[in-house]
């Protein structure tokens, strides 16, 4: 069977997603970096994989799929029964990892991404941060992590007591908050968010892709 | 088997989604208003279903289930077997373009178009002053998306392929208020694919249905 190829690059969130599912699946993959820095990802050649011109994109066989959350999903799916479960193990466990999946993809990934942005990836282009663009997003990432200091203090993982996608895909944007954008306390300060983020973060999955920092 | 309840306004676009899937997929539903301008979904009773306080929320049983993306799929893996058939594909491999589209309407369509939606339809009724220079600066993301969307619906009746799927029925809702009350409409009907796909879709029994329930709710 041909290696599932992955076009993006090590230090993107959406990339770093792809690849610990792959990990966390147990299946093999070749990275393929796209210079994103350079531009390459608005080149006709990316655009014809994936015309919205964002990584990253996978290839596996005659398939080519991109939207990250969209590529874990097929993978946890082709890859029942092999490495680590990330679906629950009946169609409610798995309408409420779909519920947490949306929660990330439409309340916590925009104002966490807003603020990563900000101290740091503008700065690395010659910008200053926005400090009230900041302080908004910290503002919205707070009522958002009271509601799930709620949740995970009624259960151990988002969708359950059983480790999930939508546990997963919190782990790229949530590990630059806290190693590198100095937002930490927005998780330590939550009792049960933090024993929430030690034991997702521990994972070998993550630790191998989160590796090498910006 | 009892009814499914689904808590929320037929003017949310969210709780419109939810809908069109039920209908699609003929499942008994309960449709139980709740009132946005006296923050009913701020309220106790409505928190302790849905943390964020949004609608919609789906009550099937013993589940309760909010994101009306969530609610989609939900309805749509349960209730594979009646209905429209096919909504999810009929392959892994086609599951997971739908998911893709799903996805791009999620995280690409859907904010500029809600923000068009607010802005256009509803600051004005409701005395909030509207921002133009974000306006304009969401009707040309918003362009942008569409030419992207024009290009592959050149290529492919329905966003996944050739048959009607969930990745369409996400759009249906903010589209509507687009073409019908936004004074925008020439951003769908001006792209001659899209314009077709737009046609279709919202022809459909489910969306049409829809579309009278909301006449008959704003007689009220």
């Amino acid at each position: 069977m041909a290696t599932i190829k992955v076009l993006g690059y090590p230090l993107s969130t959406a990339t770093r997603l792809v690849l610990c599912c792959l990990e966390e699946k147990q299946v093999d993959y070749e990275l393929v970096v796209v210079d994103a820095a350079a531009g390459a990802h608005k080149q006709p050649q990316y655009l014809a994989l994936n015309p919205f011109g964002l990584v990253p994109t996978i290839q596996d066989g005659d398939l080519t799929l991109f939207e990250s959350r969209a590529i874990v999903k097929y993978l946890a799916k082709k890859y029942k029964g092999q490495g680590t479960e990330l679906f629950g193990n009946s169609l409610s466990e798995e309408a409420l990892v779909e519920q947490w999946c949306e929660v990330e993809g439409q309340s916590y990934n925009s104002p966490a991404l807003t603020i990563l942005s900000q101290i740091l990836f503008v700065p690395k282009k010659g910008g200053t941060t926005d400090e009230a663009l900041v302080e908004m997003n910290v503002e919205k990432l707070v009522k958002v992590l009271d509601i799930y200091e709620e949740r995970l203090s009624k259960s151990k993982y988002l969708a359950g007591d059983f480790f999930s996608l939508a546990d997963l895909q919190h782990l790229p944007t949530t590990h630059y908050l806290v190693t590198d954008c100095g937002k930490g306390d927005l998780i330590s300060s939550r009792k049960h968010v933090k024993a929430w983020w030690e034991d997702i973060s521990c994972r070998p999955a993550w630790k191998k892709v989160s590796e090498k920092g910006p | 088997m009892a009814a499914v309840k689904l808590y929320g306004p037929l003017a949310s676009t969210a709780t419109s989604r939810a809908l069109a899937c039920l209908l699609e997929k003929q499942v008994e539903y309960q449709l139980i208003p709740v009132d946005l301008k006296k923050r009913e979904q701020k309220k106790p009773g409505f928190l302790a279903m849905q943390p964020f306080g949004q609608v919609p929320v789906l009550q099937d049983g013993a589940l309760t289930l909010f994101e009306s993306r969530a609610i989609v799929r939900y309805i749509a893996e349960k209730y594979a077997a009646q209905g429209t058939i096919g909504l999810l594909g009929k392959s892994l491999a086609e599951r997971a373009v739908i998911e893709q589209w799903m996805e791009v309407e999620s995280q690409t369509y859907n904010p500029p178009s809600s923000f068009l939606v607010f802005q256009l339809a509803f600051a004005p009724l409701w005395g909030i002053p509207q921002n133009q220079t974000e306006i304009a600066k969401n009707e040309k993301k918003f362009s942008n998306v569409l030419d992207v969307y024009e290009k592959r619906l050149s290529e492919s009746k329905y966003l996944a392929g050739d048959e009607f799927s969930i990745a369409d029925l996400s759009h249906l809702p903010n589209t509507e208020y687009i073409v019908k009350a936004t004074g925008k409409a020439e951003l769908i009907t001006s792209r001659k694919y899209v314009n077709a796909w737009w046609e279709n879709i919202s022809s459909r029994d489910s969306w049409k249905k829809i579309r009278e329930m909301s006449k008959a709710d704003s007689k009220k």
